[in-house]
């Protein structure tokens, strides 16, 4: 970490991502395939979670709007893939549509030393603006090149294809691969990059921001790449939702959905990876059961989880957890410490 | 009338710097100089405008009007990022400090500004030896006492190799053999560079002192060494209250 | 001439209404730095506090003016004593817990009522002529509404007793427990004002936009962004935020349609905190309530 072994820092991020790996390529045989598509739009909501540990668990930045750059993205990919004809172009469109704008907006906010609570409030706006402005594109007038925009009723999305051949669709089981690997992918890139020069800086910014500019870090620079990144990174996970659900809506941009990305990451431990991706899993589930029955609304559950988390467990599940097993490792090494430098401390009184 | 002195380079400077806070004038038209390689500590009482002088100088401030250079170049109203890069070594009044990081981990973050991966290891082991700080290198900074903390801060002002260290209240609320260490690591860094420290602490200033610049009501009461400066009438009213 | 004084009524309106929806959120983000997430919920609860008692054949003036803040009130005073007030000073926890809050509430009332509208009611007062347009008298009444709930906000805060206690111990706890006041109380005290207020608002809005269990986010985000741009002082920035939010909402609607004009007001709210990141109060009329 400080220059260190990248590989030793790593070492939990890389073990989660072997995981990752082996699931990917058992689960086509273990489950059924509507699990599977099911899946799919998990993995896609996960790499959203990812992108928003990544710029407010490390690197501070309250990004209430997290959804904005994940819509935005399958918005582009969808109407890239559309008019291209083909998704191959359409899904590095979308990346950079998406990064575009982020670096705009933060410029935007960074640069005019906008901070905390109203940053986030800021970022939210954004979202409710793209929830506003699209939904009421419903005419045949909006369209960009061939594509409709939809209004409320959304947009289809042409599916994945192999790149070298724009008919051959991918299979639902080649998608989840393709989903899977993408969240691998950004979670081993985004575990790599906290161990960077960069990365620490982030993190230092997060810690105490006068401090790194005091050191003589540009903080403005920093959080804007990081904030670029992680809505390039939210936007994969858009291209992985429209293919997960078929169709991509503005109700994605809804304020709902934006309290979820960020319940994500209360309730998976902000400050790790790992956690708010598990969350999603978890959450995900959770609400497809409920969603069967009528007694427990949904609203409810979620409402009770975040209230639940930020009273009780405000550092989430990941953090609590990996507090729990130092715990009980500690004692032993910090009464050998506390005893050594007791002694130091007779001597130097001396 | 002059003497040796206007040979040397000026490294700090400021025209007739004036900060106000609406009604306030925390600072009023000072013109200051500091040489290359001088120890300065700036005293006075509370109120006196000696941190507000302090952050127009580190760029945390944009001084209402009037200059700052820092080697000849304006730094008046640039971002602290821009003043430290030209490499000037801040400490702050309430330490500023990565609570959430290891000891070594924030020297580490200052080294590496400078140099390439493994320089800045070499001299993060370095400075940490130095300050002896290598039983709780891998301490998280947040937890640490408060002297120790000032101590870290004080690593990661060292491991920047600056050539000017600007210090607000290094020796606050140290005991005393803390505050006499810092006195030592102080000198030691003035062979190697010019300070500004501003202190309340009389004890400490006569460990470490050389000119004396005392403040009053937002301007320089006046100059000297802290031996004529006891013997002062006006700065004794003012500030020493006949104690010390 | 008549057509101005119809366009101008509407904006005003469109001014009024801003800052109705938004006082309470002012009053309990000015005093206690509390930015509370469910009031949009709270705006809901008063709307349907007000329909369920009218249809249960309340008189609809007593339960629009005196019912909605009443209960309302009482479950802000609630609210506050388990949950806020473990959140103080953690400006992002109370974020998120009152998001939770309001998420909560959603569902508790789609429970008890069914996602679907409770039977609206019509707006009383019909219709006042402007020249050769109409205009809903109700609306006029809601303007007057809002002028004097905020004259009534500005009274309690500087010539009673309470609002003074609430004043100091808002700039500064440690004084007042110092001098013997009951923190804790003030705050409880203060938030049930808040949230009182803000039922009053939306159980007065009740007959003009029905109530459904997620009629608060449409709220919400207008309510927050004006509170935020308006910046701390509670009167002050409320009424500034709304003049020039709802202005430029108003003026963009009647050129381009109401879609380009929530976006006009959506913009200038971001253009606003860029230019003033501590709300239009932090720089200006300062020293005001």
């Amino acid at each position: 970490m400080n220059g260190g072994n990248t590989l030793k820092a790593m070492r939990p991020v890389i073990i989660f991502a072997l995981i990752g790996i082996i699931f990917m390529f058992l689960a086509p045989y273990v489950l059924q395939l509507f699990t599977i598509i099911n899946l799919t739009t998990a993995i896609a909501l996960a790499v959203l979670a990812l992108s928003l540990a990544l710029v407010w668990g490390f690197g501070g930045i309250l990004c209430f709007g997290q959804v904005a750059f994940f819509g935005l993205g399958a918005y582009a990919y969808t109407i890239g893939a559309i008019n291209f004809g083909g998704s191959t172009w359409a899904i590095l469109v979308s990346i950079m549509v998406s990064a575009a704008f982020a670096a705009l907006l933060g410029y935007f906010v960074f640069f005019g030393r906008v901070s905390d609570v109203y940053l986030g409030v800021i970022t939210l706006t954004v979202t409710l603006i793209f929830f506003s402005l699209i939904r009421r594109t419903s005419g045949p007038e909006y369209k960009i090149g061939n594509a409709q925009i939809g209004g409320f009723n959304g947009v289809t999305s042409p599916p994945l294809n192999l790149p070298w051949d724009t008919s051959a669709f991918l299979f639902p089981e080649q998608v989840f691969y393709v989903a899977m690997a993408a969240l691998i992918i950004c979670y081993l890139f985004c575990g790599w990059l906290v161990t960077t020069h960069f990365g620490r800086v982030c993190v230092g910014i997060r810690e105490n921001e006068l401090r790194s500019e005091l050191l003589g870090y540009d903080s403005r620079l920093y959080k804007l790449g990081i904030f670029t990144i992680s809505a390039g990174i939210a936007a994969v996970g858009g291209v992985l939702f429209c293919n997960g659900v078929g169709r991509i809506t503005p109700d994605v941009f809804n304020l709902y959905n934006a309290a979820l990305t960020i319940i994500w990451v209360i309730v998976g431990g902000r400050g790790t990876l790992i956690g708010p991706i598990a969350a999603t899993f978890g959450l995900f589930y959770l609400t497809s059961a409920l969603g069967g029955q009528s007694v427990l609304n949904n609203n409810l559950v979620l409402g009770a989880i975040l209230i639940f988390f930020v009273l009780l467990v405000p550092k989430g599940v990941a953090p609590t957890i990996t507090d729990w097993f130092v715990g009980r490792r500690k004692p032993r090494r910090a009464s050998r410490r506390r005893r050594r430098a007791g002694l130091r401390d007779k001597v130097k009184e001396v | 009338m002059k003497s040796d002195r206007d040979r040397r380079d000026v490294i700090v400077e400021t025209r007739n710097l004036s900060m106000h806070f609406g009604g306030v004038r925390a600072v009023e038209q000072v013109d200051f100089t500091l040489f290359d390689k001088e120890l300065r500590c700036l005293i006075g009482p509370n109120g006196a405008g000696k941190s507000t002088f302090f952050k127009c100088l580190t760029g945390q401030l944009t001084p209402t009007s009037g200059e700052v250079l820092i080697r000849g170049q304006q730094t008046t109203g640039a971002e602290p990022h821009e003043v430290a890069s030209l490499g000037v070594g801040i400490k702050t009044q309430v330490p500023n400090v990565f609570d959430g990081l290891s000891v070594d981990e924030n020297i580490w973050l200052s080294a590496r500004r400078w140099h390439k991966a493994k320089r800045a290891r070499t001299i993060t082991a370095e400075t940490i030896e130095r300050l002896k700080l290598g039983d709780i290198r891998r301490e998280m900074v947040g937890r640490l006492a408060h002297g120790q903390r000032q101590w870290v801060e004080l690593g990661m002002v060292v491991a920047a190799e600056p050539w000017l260290v600007l210090l607000d209240e290094p020796a606050a609320g140290m005991t005393h053999e803390e505050t006499a260490r810092t006195a030592e690591l102080i000198k030691e860094i003035n062979t190697q560079a010019a300070l500004i420290v501003v202190e309340h602490d009389m004890q400490f200033i006569r460990m470490i002192s050389q000119q004396v610049t005392v403040f009053h009501e937002g301007q320089i009461l006046m100059e000297d060494t802290m031996e004529a400066i006891s013997n002062d009438k006006r700065a004794r009213e003012v500030y020493l209250g006949n104690r010390a | 001439m008549d057509l101005v004084v119809a366009i101008i009524f509407q904006l005003v309106y469109g001014i009024a209404n801003l800052a109705l929806i938004s006082l309470g959120l002012a009053i309990i983000f000015g005093m206690m730095r509390v930015i509370n997430l469910a009031h949009g919920e709270f705006l809901m609860l008063g709307g349907y506090t007000v329909v369920v008692a009218t249809n249960a054949g309340v008189n609809i003036w007593i339960a629009m003016l005196i019912l909605a803040p009443l209960v309302v009130g009482i479950i802000g005073v609630i609210v506050e004593r388990v949950l806020i007030r473990w959140l103080y000073g953690r400006m992002v926890d109370t974020l998120l817990a009152t998001w939770g809050l309001s998420l909560l509430l959603i569902g508790l009332v789609t429970s008890i009522f069914g996602a679907s509208t409770a039977t609206t009611i019509s707006p009383p007062l019909g219709i006042i002529r402007i020249g050769d347009y109409s205009a809903s008298g109700y609306e006029l009444f809601l303007i007057g509404v809002t002028i004097i709930l905020f004259i009534a906000v500005f009274a309690t805060l500087k010539l009673t007793r309470l609002g003074l206690v609430a004043r100091g111990t808002m700039q500064n706890p440690e004084m007042s427990s110092a001098l013997g006041v009951s923190t804790t109380r003030i705050y409880m005290i203060t938030f049930g004002l808040g949230a009182g207020v803000t039922g009053l608002a939306g159980g007065l809005l009740a007959p003009v936009t029905g109530v459904l269990p997620t009629i608060g986010a449409t709220y919400i985000a207008k309510a927050f962004i004006t509170v935020i741009s308006g910046g701390s002082a509670i009167l002050a920035g409320t009424a500034t935020g709304s003049i020039l939010l709802g202005g430029i909402n108003g003026i963009f609607a009647f050129i381009t349609g109401p879609t380009i004009g929530e976006v006009a007001l959506l913009v200038a709210a971001i253009v606003l905190l860029r230019l003033m990141p501590r709300g239009i109060t932090g720089r200006f009329f300062r020293k005001f309530l």
